[in-house]
Protein backbone atom coordinates (compact mmCIF):
# COMPACT_ATOMS: atom_id res chain seq x y z
CA UNK A 1 0.00 0.00 0.00
CA UNK A 2 0.99 3.54 -0.71
CA UNK A 3 0.19 6.51 0.82
CA UNK A 4 0.81 10.24 -0.11
CA UNK A 5 0.56 12.45 3.53
CA UNK A 6 -0.29 15.95 2.65
CA UNK A 7 -1.77 17.21 5.97
CA UNK A 8 0.08 18.62 9.04
CA UNK A 9 -1.91 19.02 11.44
CA UNK A 10 -2.81 16.88 14.56
CA UNK A 11 -5.95 15.57 13.33
CA UNK A 12 -4.58 14.89 9.85
CA UNK A 13 -1.76 13.02 11.42
CA UNK A 14 -3.94 10.22 12.23
CA UNK A 15 -5.25 8.46 8.99
CA UNK A 16 -2.04 7.73 7.32
CA UNK A 17 -0.20 7.14 10.62
CA UNK A 18 -3.45 4.68 11.57
CA UNK A 19 -3.66 2.75 8.02
CA UNK A 20 -0.02 2.03 7.69
CA UNK A 21 0.34 0.49 11.01
CA UNK A 22 -2.61 -1.00 10.35
CA UNK A 23 -1.98 -2.19 6.63
CA UNK A 24 1.33 -3.37 7.69
CA UNK A 25 -0.37 -5.71 10.52
CA UNK A 26 -2.27 -7.05 7.70
CA UNK A 27 0.67 -8.29 6.10
CA UNK A 28 0.84 -5.42 3.34
CA UNK A 29 4.13 -4.01 2.41
CA UNK A 30 3.56 -0.26 3.35
CA UNK A 31 5.33 2.75 1.88
CA UNK A 32 4.41 6.58 3.03
CA UNK A 33 5.25 9.75 0.98
CA UNK A 34 5.09 13.05 3.02
CA UNK A 35 4.86 15.91 1.10
CA UNK A 36 4.21 19.73 1.45
CA UNK A 37 2.36 19.74 5.04
CA UNK A 38 2.58 16.45 5.80
CA UNK A 39 6.03 16.81 6.69
CA UNK A 40 4.82 18.39 9.91
CA UNK A 41 4.77 14.57 10.92
CA UNK A 42 8.35 13.49 10.31
CA UNK A 43 9.96 16.30 12.52
CA UNK A 44 11.56 14.77 15.67
CA UNK A 45 9.52 17.53 17.21
CA UNK A 46 5.75 16.60 17.20
CA UNK A 47 3.81 19.43 19.35
CA UNK A 48 4.54 21.35 16.19
CA UNK A 49 1.33 19.68 15.42
CA UNK A 50 -2.18 21.50 16.06
CA UNK A 51 -5.50 21.14 15.46
CA UNK A 52 -7.66 24.06 14.19
CA UNK A 53 -11.56 24.40 14.81
CA UNK A 54 -11.23 27.96 12.93
CA UNK A 55 -13.45 27.46 9.83
CA UNK A 56 -14.04 23.60 10.02
CA UNK A 57 -17.73 23.57 10.66
CA UNK A 58 -17.39 19.48 10.65
CA UNK A 59 -15.44 19.30 13.90
CA UNK A 60 -17.74 19.02 17.41
CA UNK A 61 -15.82 21.41 20.25
CA UNK A 62 -16.98 19.54 23.62
CA UNK A 63 -15.03 19.53 26.78
CA UNK A 64 -12.88 16.21 27.80
CA UNK A 65 -13.97 16.46 32.05
CA UNK A 66 -16.56 17.40 33.55
CA UNK A 67 -20.12 15.42 34.23
CA UNK A 68 -21.49 13.78 31.36
CA UNK A 69 -24.16 17.22 30.28
CA UNK A 70 -21.20 19.56 30.36
CA UNK A 71 -18.97 17.06 28.12
CA UNK A 72 -21.84 16.98 25.91
CA UNK A 73 -22.12 20.53 25.42
CA UNK A 74 -20.69 21.76 21.99
CA UNK A 75 -18.87 24.88 22.10
CA UNK A 76 -18.98 25.70 18.27
CA UNK A 77 -18.42 29.69 17.62
CA UNK A 78 -18.45 31.91 14.97
CA UNK A 79 -15.24 32.08 13.09
CA UNK A 80 -14.92 35.79 13.71
CA UNK A 81 -14.41 34.94 17.54
CA UNK A 82 -12.11 32.33 16.95
CA UNK A 83 -9.96 34.41 14.82
CA UNK A 84 -9.32 37.21 17.75
CA UNK A 85 -8.78 35.10 20.89
CA UNK A 86 -5.41 34.98 21.12
CA UNK A 87 -3.98 31.16 22.02
CA UNK A 88 -7.28 29.51 20.58
CA UNK A 89 -5.56 26.84 18.87
CA UNK A 90 -3.42 25.85 21.25
CA UNK A 91 -6.38 25.32 23.82
CA UNK A 92 -8.22 23.57 21.23
CA UNK A 93 -5.05 21.39 20.88
CA UNK A 94 -5.04 20.58 24.57
CA UNK A 95 -8.44 20.03 24.44
CA UNK A 96 -8.07 17.38 22.21
CA UNK A 97 -5.15 15.94 23.16
CA UNK A 98 -6.88 15.12 25.97
CA UNK A 99 -10.41 13.81 24.09
CA UNK A 100 -7.37 11.39 22.49
CA UNK A 101 -5.73 10.01 26.04
CA UNK A 102 -9.23 9.86 27.58
CA UNK A 103 -10.94 7.51 24.82
CA UNK A 104 -8.09 5.28 24.47
CA UNK A 105 -7.00 6.27 21.22
CA UNK A 106 -3.03 6.30 20.51
CA UNK A 107 -0.84 9.44 20.59
CA UNK A 108 0.73 10.40 17.62
CA UNK A 109 4.11 9.56 18.53
CA UNK A 110 2.88 6.21 19.98
CA UNK A 111 0.98 5.72 16.16
CA UNK A 112 4.62 6.88 14.41
CA UNK A 113 6.95 4.58 16.20
CA UNK A 114 4.35 1.65 15.51
CA UNK A 115 4.54 2.00 11.92
CA UNK A 116 8.36 2.28 12.47
CA UNK A 117 8.57 -0.92 14.18
CA UNK A 118 6.52 -2.33 11.30
CA UNK A 119 9.14 -1.42 8.81
CA UNK A 120 6.54 1.03 7.34
CA UNK A 121 9.04 3.24 4.30
CA UNK A 122 8.70 6.70 4.98
CA UNK A 123 9.87 8.84 2.14
CA UNK A 124 10.17 12.51 2.30
CA UNK A 125 9.54 14.72 -0.56
CA UNK A 126 12.98 16.93 -0.80
CA UNK A 127 11.78 19.42 -2.81
CA UNK A 128 9.06 20.63 -0.57
CA UNK A 129 11.44 20.05 2.45
CA UNK A 130 13.83 22.44 0.26
CA UNK A 131 10.97 24.60 -0.36
CA UNK A 132 9.97 25.02 3.31
CA UNK A 133 13.39 25.48 4.25
CA UNK A 134 13.89 22.35 6.18
CA UNK A 135 17.18 20.69 7.29
CA UNK A 136 17.38 16.80 7.32
CA UNK A 137 18.16 17.10 10.98
CA UNK A 138 14.57 18.79 11.39
CA UNK A 139 13.33 14.87 10.22
CA UNK A 140 13.19 11.63 12.70
CA UNK A 141 15.86 9.33 11.33
CA UNK A 142 15.27 6.58 9.20
CA UNK A 143 13.98 8.28 6.37
CA UNK A 144 14.29 8.71 2.96
CA UNK A 145 14.74 11.47 0.56
CA UNK A 146 13.06 12.06 -2.90
CA UNK A 147 10.82 13.02 -5.67
CA UNK A 148 7.39 12.01 -7.15
CA UNK A 149 9.33 9.29 -9.53
CA UNK A 150 10.23 7.51 -6.36
CA UNK A 151 6.56 7.25 -5.19
CA UNK A 152 5.40 5.84 -8.64
CA UNK A 153 8.49 3.57 -8.42
CA UNK A 154 6.69 1.86 -5.41
CA UNK A 155 3.37 2.52 -6.09
CA UNK A 156 3.33 1.64 -9.44
CA UNK A 157 3.50 -1.82 -7.72
CA UNK A 158 0.73 -1.73 -4.88
CA UNK A 159 -3.14 -2.50 -5.14
CA UNK A 160 -3.79 0.41 -2.90
CA UNK A 161 -2.79 3.47 -3.52
CA UNK A 162 -4.29 6.78 -1.17
CA UNK A 163 -3.71 10.39 -1.06
CA UNK A 164 -4.33 11.95 1.95
CA UNK B 1 -11.66 -22.39 25.73
CA UNK B 2 -7.82 -23.23 26.58
CA UNK B 3 -5.31 -20.56 25.19
CA UNK B 4 -1.67 -20.12 25.84
CA UNK B 5 -1.54 -16.45 26.01
CA UNK B 6 -4.01 -13.66 26.81
CA UNK B 7 -3.74 -9.95 25.64
CA UNK B 8 -5.74 -7.02 27.43
CA UNK B 9 -7.25 -4.40 25.14
CA UNK B 10 -9.53 -3.47 27.40
CA UNK B 11 -9.31 0.72 27.13
CA UNK B 12 -7.69 0.92 23.85
CA UNK B 13 -9.48 1.98 20.68
CA UNK B 14 -8.86 1.49 16.87
CA UNK B 15 -6.21 0.65 15.30
CA UNK B 16 -4.32 -0.45 18.82
CA UNK B 17 -6.05 -3.77 19.72
CA UNK B 18 -5.01 -5.44 16.28
CA UNK B 19 -1.87 -3.97 16.47
CA UNK B 20 -1.59 -5.40 19.66
CA UNK B 21 -2.61 -8.70 19.00
CA UNK B 22 -0.34 -8.55 15.76
CA UNK B 23 2.20 -8.37 17.99
CA UNK B 24 0.95 -10.98 20.82
CA UNK B 25 0.79 -13.34 17.80
CA UNK B 26 4.59 -13.54 17.23
CA UNK B 27 5.32 -14.38 20.49
CA UNK B 28 3.26 -17.60 20.11
CA UNK B 29 4.07 -20.43 18.06
CA UNK B 30 1.67 -21.78 15.20
CA UNK B 31 -1.32 -23.61 16.55
CA UNK B 32 -1.27 -21.99 19.65
CA UNK B 33 -4.25 -19.91 21.01
CA UNK B 34 -4.22 -16.00 21.76
CA UNK B 35 -7.26 -14.65 23.97
CA UNK B 36 -8.20 -11.51 23.51
CA UNK B 37 -10.10 -9.65 25.74
CA UNK B 38 -11.61 -5.74 24.24
CA UNK B 39 -13.82 -2.88 25.30
CA UNK B 40 -13.83 -1.31 21.31
CA UNK B 41 -16.93 -2.53 20.05
CA UNK B 42 -15.24 -1.65 16.31
CA UNK B 43 -13.04 -4.63 17.68
CA UNK B 44 -15.86 -7.37 16.24
CA UNK B 45 -15.71 -6.60 12.52
CA UNK B 46 -12.01 -5.68 13.18
CA UNK B 47 -10.64 -8.82 14.26
CA UNK B 48 -12.81 -10.93 11.65
CA UNK B 49 -11.00 -9.01 8.98
CA UNK B 50 -7.75 -9.53 10.37
CA UNK B 51 -8.44 -13.17 10.63
CA UNK B 52 -9.31 -12.89 7.19
CA UNK B 53 -6.49 -11.38 5.67
CA UNK B 54 -3.13 -13.24 7.93
CA UNK B 55 -4.83 -16.62 7.63
CA UNK B 56 -4.64 -16.71 11.75
CA UNK B 57 -7.58 -18.39 12.26
CA UNK B 58 -10.30 -16.62 14.62
CA UNK B 59 -11.79 -19.53 16.49
CA UNK B 60 -14.79 -17.70 18.61
CA UNK B 61 -15.58 -14.17 19.46
CA UNK B 62 -18.23 -13.41 22.48
CA UNK B 63 -19.41 -9.88 24.14
CA UNK B 64 -20.70 -10.04 27.52
CA UNK B 65 -20.92 -6.93 29.53
CA UNK B 66 -19.82 -4.01 27.09
CA UNK B 67 -16.63 -6.82 26.69
CA UNK B 68 -15.14 -8.36 23.89
CA UNK B 69 -13.50 -11.73 23.97
CA UNK B 70 -11.62 -13.44 20.65
CA UNK B 71 -9.67 -17.07 20.48
CA UNK B 72 -7.47 -16.79 17.49
CA UNK B 73 -5.35 -19.36 17.10
CA UNK B 74 -1.91 -18.62 15.10
CA UNK B 75 -1.58 -20.00 11.74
Amino acid sequence: MAIIATKGTLDWAYPPFILASTAAALGYETQIFFTFYGLQLVRKDLSVLKVSPLGNPGMPMKMPFGPKWFKSINWNMPNAIQAIIPGYENVATALMKQTIANTGVASIPELRELCQEAEVKFIACQMTVELFGFEHSDFIDGLEYGGAATFFEFAGETDICLFI
Amino acid sequence: MNFDKELDARGLNCPLPILRAKKALGEVTSGQVLKILSTDPGSVKDFAAFAKQTGNELLSTAEAGGEFTFFMKKK
